[in-house]
């Protein structure tokens, strides 16, 4: 017996070395390296300087930073609801219907997530531009003007994930007993009435999780933005997310600096912000 | 007493609706259908678009129906100038890709594999503490993360390489969560101890007793690792400068740059189009055979 639990330990050791070396050398390491480069400030003069909390000091005082994160959390105030709530519509409408049209409406949906976010936004890019796209020829409104550009992302976010969500909201649909929704039907209950007052409070776990993804996903707004940059430069600006900025301020500024800044204040508080979201709906539903 | 309630109630419920009902839900279903088949549009849209247009050449692409076939069909034209432009380097693009999904997607399940079994089925010190950690964690944003492995990386002059791409991508720990959840309830203690009193070691244990029962969880977690590094752009557009090295989604958006942009680069929009229709192909395949598998992983995550 002792033997045993001996070997099960050596045993145990190896096969999570692998995984340990790569939490420390890509997690930790990087976050713990980030931070450091954060506190330093490299001059022409004096080379690398201890700056304390310099960089965040600026960060907060950089309009153009500021601009990036109101623009972020506003469109995440908008593009999370829509979305989810198109995702939920499309989840009870497929798992109220048994029908051809519901299955391949399950599989039209949720296509556009197995496309990488670069081809998935070029194709909106065409379909967006005065001289290819589908709109000009409908209606003088310009999809990629300072107005509108916003609201174009966000259909290009809601086309790639809405399919998603709603799958996972389904497989939660899918996963309730169905003596409860039988009884309310006895009971004179519609298929409406049902969606919204019992299946809806059922997956509140499953709709608080894609809540939260959504949320994490619209902080760290990068992609779709930088693909259609060349589109419209002058809104689409290199501080037109955090993360945006961060990037460029590496790479097309060599402020590394400010650049492991950004970045860690970034993860930072989607870190906590998305501990404290999950503490508190967690708690909600254990008093329900 | 409550029985009674309960009685009112659903008699005059259903007194009350019963007429109404066969309508409303005739209505329900045919709007529920027009919704369906509307957003059914609206998602297969690009890519109906994508279809038409690989089939128009540069000037069709400009002049012609967005959503509708028009100018000479330049199909076969548009591929091999896909795969002529600069010296065929889509090709290559395309095995970068192929290459670091491959060697990322098997090496991260095997790790998470490992990983996920010591976590659910052997005991050792630390287990508790190091699986804490993992969890604590499993919230930090991996594109918060890339910058800073960039810079890390870059001190020790591993950037522009094919592990700039792969290493990091090694780490999967939702994988491991996902996988520690699955073989917790699937790979049955007696079975493992049969095989443990019949003289096996135990890696020859979990080889073939706990990867068997495991499988379903690994091809899951084998296919989205392998679909999410086929389409990372974050961490390849950063790590790496070598136009050789990259996978076909930073590739892309360089010849679509510089085609925006107009500087003296010669792809042609057509060109991009007939890549990225090449570049998906794969994926849809994969999303149609496979479509179970997906479903899983989902459900999986779900559990959560």
């Amino acid at each position: 017996m002792r033997r045993r639990s001996g070997r099960q330990t050596v045993a145990g050791w190896l096969f999570v070395t692998p995984f340990t070396i790569l939490l420390v050398a890509f997690l930790l390491l990087p976050m713990a390296y980030a931070a450091k480069l954060s506190l330093y400030r490299s001059t022409l003069v004096e080379g690398e300087v201890f700056a304390w909390l310099g960089n965040y000091r600026q960060a907060f005082g950089d309009p153009e930073f500021r601009r990036g994160v109101v623009r972020v959390v506003v469109f995440g105030l908008v593009q999370t609801p829509v979305m989810i709530g198109l995702s939920l519509v499309f989840a009870l409408l497929i798992d109220a219907g048994t029908s051809r049209l519901a299955r391949f409406f399950r599989l039209a949906a949720f296509v556009p997530y197995a496309v990488p976010v670069v081809i998935g936004t070029l194709m909106w890019g065409f379909l967006y531009s005065p001289r290819t796209g589908l709109f000009s020829s409908v209606s003088d409104l310009d999809l990629l003007s300072s107005g509108t550009v916003l609201y174009s992302l966000g259909n290009v976010v809601t086309w790639q994930w809405a399919g998603y969500n709603m799958i996972v909201l389904y497989a939660a649909l899918q996963g309730l007993p169905r003596e409860v929704y039988e009884s309310a039907r006895i009971d004179g209950a519609g298929p409406l009435q049902i969606a919204v007052r019992i299946k809806t409070p059922m997956i509140s776990a499953a709709i608080v999780l894609v809540t939260i993804f959504t949320i994490i996903g619209t902080l760290q707004f990068f992609t779709e933005p930088l693909i259609l940059q060349p589109l419209d430069p002058g809104t689409i600006t290199n501080s037109y997310t955090p993360n945006v900025y961060a990037y460029h301020q590496a790479f097309s500024y060599q402020q590394y600096n400010y650049s492991a800044a950004i970045s860690f204040l970034l993860g930072a508080v989607v870190f906590i912000g998305s501990y404290i979201f999950l503490f508190v709906t967690r708690r909600r539903s254990a008093l329900r | 007493m409550s029985t009674a309630t309960m009685d009112g109630t659903s008699t005059r419920d259903r007194a009350a609706r019963a007429p109404r009902r066969p309508a409303r839900s005739g209505a329900g279903r045919i709007a529920s259908h027009a919704v369906m088949a509307v957003m059914a549009v609206y998602f297969l849209l690009p890519f109906w678009w994508l279809l038409v247009a690989a089939t128009k050449n540069n000037d069709g692409l400009f002049g012609s129906q967005p959503l509708w076939f028009g100018g000479d069909f330049s199909l076969f034209g548009n591929l091999s100038d896909l795969f002529s432009q600069s010296d065929g380097i889509y090709l290559k693009w395309l095995r970068n890709s192929a290459l670091y999904s491959v060697v990322s997607g098997f090496g991260a399940t095997a790790v998470a594999a490992l990983a996920g079994y010591a976590f659910a089925k052997l005991r050792f010190p630390g287990r508790n503490a190091l699986f804490a950690t993992l969890l604590g964690l499993i919230m930090v944003p991996m594109t918060a993360l890339v910058l800073p492995t960039y810079l890390l990386m870059s001190e020790i002059g591993l950037t522009d390489s094919v592990w700039a791409v792969i290493l990091p991508s090694l780490l999967n720990p939702f994988g491991v969560y996902l996988l520690r959840v699955y073989a917790h309830d699937s790979v049955p203690d007696e079975m493992l101890e049969a095989a443990r009193i019949d003289g096996a070691g135990e890696l020859r244990v979990f080889l073939s007793v706990a990867l068997p029962a495991m499988r379903p969880a690994l091809v899951t977690v084998l296919l989205f690792t392998m679909v999410a590094t086929w389409n990372n752009f974050f961490l390849p557009l950063v790590m790496l400068s070598n136009d050789d090295l990259f996978p076909l989604t930073v590739g892309l958006r360089t010849w679509y740059m510089s085609a925006t942009i107009g500087n003296g680069g010669q792809a042609l929009f057509s060109v991009i189009v007939a890549g990225s229709l090449v570049a998906i192909i794969p994926l849809i395949v994969a999303f149609l055979l496979l479509q179970r598998y997906w479903r899983g992983g989902l459900t999986l995550g779900s559990l959560k």
